[in-house]
């Protein structure tokens, strides 16, 4: 079965092998799950959140497990964009599979230095604009909360690597969704991926303290499936611009929600905590999955919902 | 060092240590040895994420244990009945099915002609039952087993048949100040035959190791046992700060990953 996907952008398409990315955050460098599966097999690596210089995060307890879900707030913990590129892009198997470098920063400015640091890089098949941290004070969901400023850091991304699919993360957080994908879409983003964590909370009910030193967290796993299915058929209605959504998807069947909803890619997430070849599982079961719905394809699966 | 794999095992049974009936809380599970290519070369002091099937999409994380012991015939881990992940996994029968992946992070240090002294707190016990199995020369290994427990609720009969072991249970001994003085003695008595100090247990009688170690100049390694979603370095959860004494440049602006890094660091290059 031909698995490929091409996300088809305003500038710049992006191809993947399969529609399956591993979701920033929850794949290291990709490296960490090198010795559980073929990195190569893997439509797409998302990275850790890169910034231009090395961040510490946020104190622990930065994780907590919640009923079918998880709480982080890391707060962008990275080594910086320079020491991925030297130390860890080169032992990835770039040109077997894209690897996407996801980007935070605290101003367009700064984006826009980001995007043209990695505007040359062969490695980099594409960027990820991330607008919806929830986790760090400046910056983060801001950006994807007000589409204006969404906006402008995305035209920052798309004016500094004019040579790279730009790909923008939405924050779930807001009251309109579709309202900031078109916002980030005018601004020339090739794609949008959503969603990104909801906010929440959790208790330590022996010490009456929150759970999290930061006391708010990115809410992700199977609990948000729901949330996510919604958004991701509220923007792909939304914006033309290929959808590539996240949000608890475990097993291949998730997957093809996502598609059937318009998602033309997924990505895997917290999965990967529940065990490390999650990903790899995945693509493996695409194909009897997509014979399973009646599809030659995952292609042919992409925003076929049934309303009616 | 060995690979890590991913694999599902089998129970072979779980054996309660110390009081029976409905809330003992203390386990030995031991599983069928994991097809992964060279399980022989693990390190005492490495460890194991365990998630039951049975976790479903309620439970998201495995839960990670100490190695035990490891053989050609089966896995044994050790644990404590804590929260919800532990309750359910004290309800596995034989048969069960468990995904385990491992072994993780980098094993303790072992000197086969070096004085060395084990120091452990409650379940910090687990991985020198491996440790003591594993160490050509016992001969060179003490131990001190501060516990709450009764002695029986932990795997201390495969130690004390093979090296000295001497147990503080602290209600019983009643004064800190006296394990603390015990603690003292026993490190710099190490410390003055150029030994090796060992040590695994709650954070508190960690950094009250770290103290003595650095007051008496000792070479002594901790096991960390932070918070952990992934095991394998991605989810950065069980992070800890390192001081101007670790070596890795690369990583002394941001905190080290204990699960990868870790779990056993030089007590000189770690902040508690």
């Amino acid at each position: 079965m031909d698995l490929s996907v091409t996300l088809k952008g305003q500038c710049r398409d992006l191809t993947l092998k399969n529609p399956v990315l591993t979701a920033s955050g929850t794949f290291g460098s990709g490296l960490e799950f090198a010795p559980y599966g073929d990195l190569a097999s893997l439509g797409g690596i998302v990275v850790k959140g890169l910034s231009l210089k090395p961040r510490q995060g946020n104190p622990r307890p930065r994780i907590v497990e919640t009923t079918a879900g998880m709480l982080n707030a890391v707060g962008l913990q990275n080594d910086g964009v320079e020491a991925f590129l030297n130390f860890k892009l080169p032992h990835l198997p770039w040109r077997e599979t894209a690897i996407v470098a996801n980007l935070y920063a605290t101003s367009p400015e700064e984006f826009r230095e980001l995007a043209i640091r990695l505007n040359g890089e062969p490695g980099i098949a594409a960027l990820e604009v991330n607008v919806s941290c929830p986790n760090v004070a400046a910056g983060g969901a801001l950006f994807g909360q007000d589409p204006k400023l969404a906006h402008a850091v995305t035209r920052a991304v798309r004016e500094g690597a004019p040579d790279k699919h730009v790909m923008v993360k939405l924050s779930p957080n807001v009251t309109d969704i579709a309202l900031m994908a078109r916002s980030v879409e005018d601004a020339g983003a090739d794609s949008v991926s959503c969603i990104n964590t909801l906010l929440g909370m959790a208790v330590d009910l022996p010490r009456r303290r929150p759970a999290l030193a930061n006391i708010v967290g990115g809410l992700s796993g199977p609990a948000i499936k729901p949330v996510a299915l919604r958004c991701v058929w509220q923007v792909a209605r939304a914006v033309r611009i290929p959808v590539v959504g996240l949000g608890g998807i475990i097993t291949a069947d998730d997957a093809l929600e996502f598609l059937l909803v318009g998602a033309s890619a997924i990505q895997v997430g917290t999965a990967n905590f529940l065990r490390p070849d999650a990903a790899f599982a995945l693509v493996a079961e695409l194909p009897a999955a997509c014979e399973r719905a009646g599809a030659a394809s995952p292609r042919e699966l992409t925003g076929a919902l049934v309303t009616d | 060092m060995s690979t890590p794999s991913s694999s599902l095992l089998t129970v072979l049974d779980l054996v309660p240590f110390g009081q029976t009936g409905p809330e003992h809380r203390f386990f030995a599970l031991r599983l069928s040895r994991p097809d992964w290519p060279d399980w022989n070369r693990w390190r005492p002091g490495q460890f194991v994420m365990v998630r039951p099937l049975s976790f479903g999409l309620e439970i998201p994380w495995a839960r990670p244990f100490g190695i035990c012991h490891m053989t050609a015939r089966h896995l044994i881990c050790f644990f404590q009945v804590h929260g919800r992940g532990t309750q359910r996994m004290a309800k596995l029968a034989p048969g069960d099915e468990v995904r385990v992946w491992g072994p993780l992070g980098n094993g303790f240090a072992m000197e086969e002609d070096t004085p060395t002294l084990l120091l452990a707190g409650g379940m910090g016990i687990v991985p020198f039952v491996g440790y003591v199995n594993r160490h050509p020369q016992p001969w060179n290994l003490t131990m001190l087993f501060g516990h709450r427990e009764p002695l029986g609720c932990y795997p201390v009969d495969s130690i004390n048949e093979r090296i000295p072991v001497d147990t503080l249970r602290e209600p019983e001994s009643g004064d800190l100040d006296d394990f603390i003085f015990t603690l003292q003695e026993r490190i710099r008595d190490n410390a003055e035959q150029h030994g090796l100090v060992l040590a695994c247990g709650p954070r508190p009688f960690l950094l009250t190791v770290q103290r003595l170690a650095a007051t008496f100049g000792a070479r002594a390694q901790l096991s960390l046992e932070n918070r952990m979603a992934c095991g394998v370095g991605a989810c950065l959860g069980c992070v800890t700060r390192t001081t101007a004494a670790w070596p890795v440049a690369a990583t002394r602006e941001t905190p080290v990953q204990v699960c990868t890094q870790g779990p056993v660091f030089w007590a000189s290059q770690v902040e508690l």
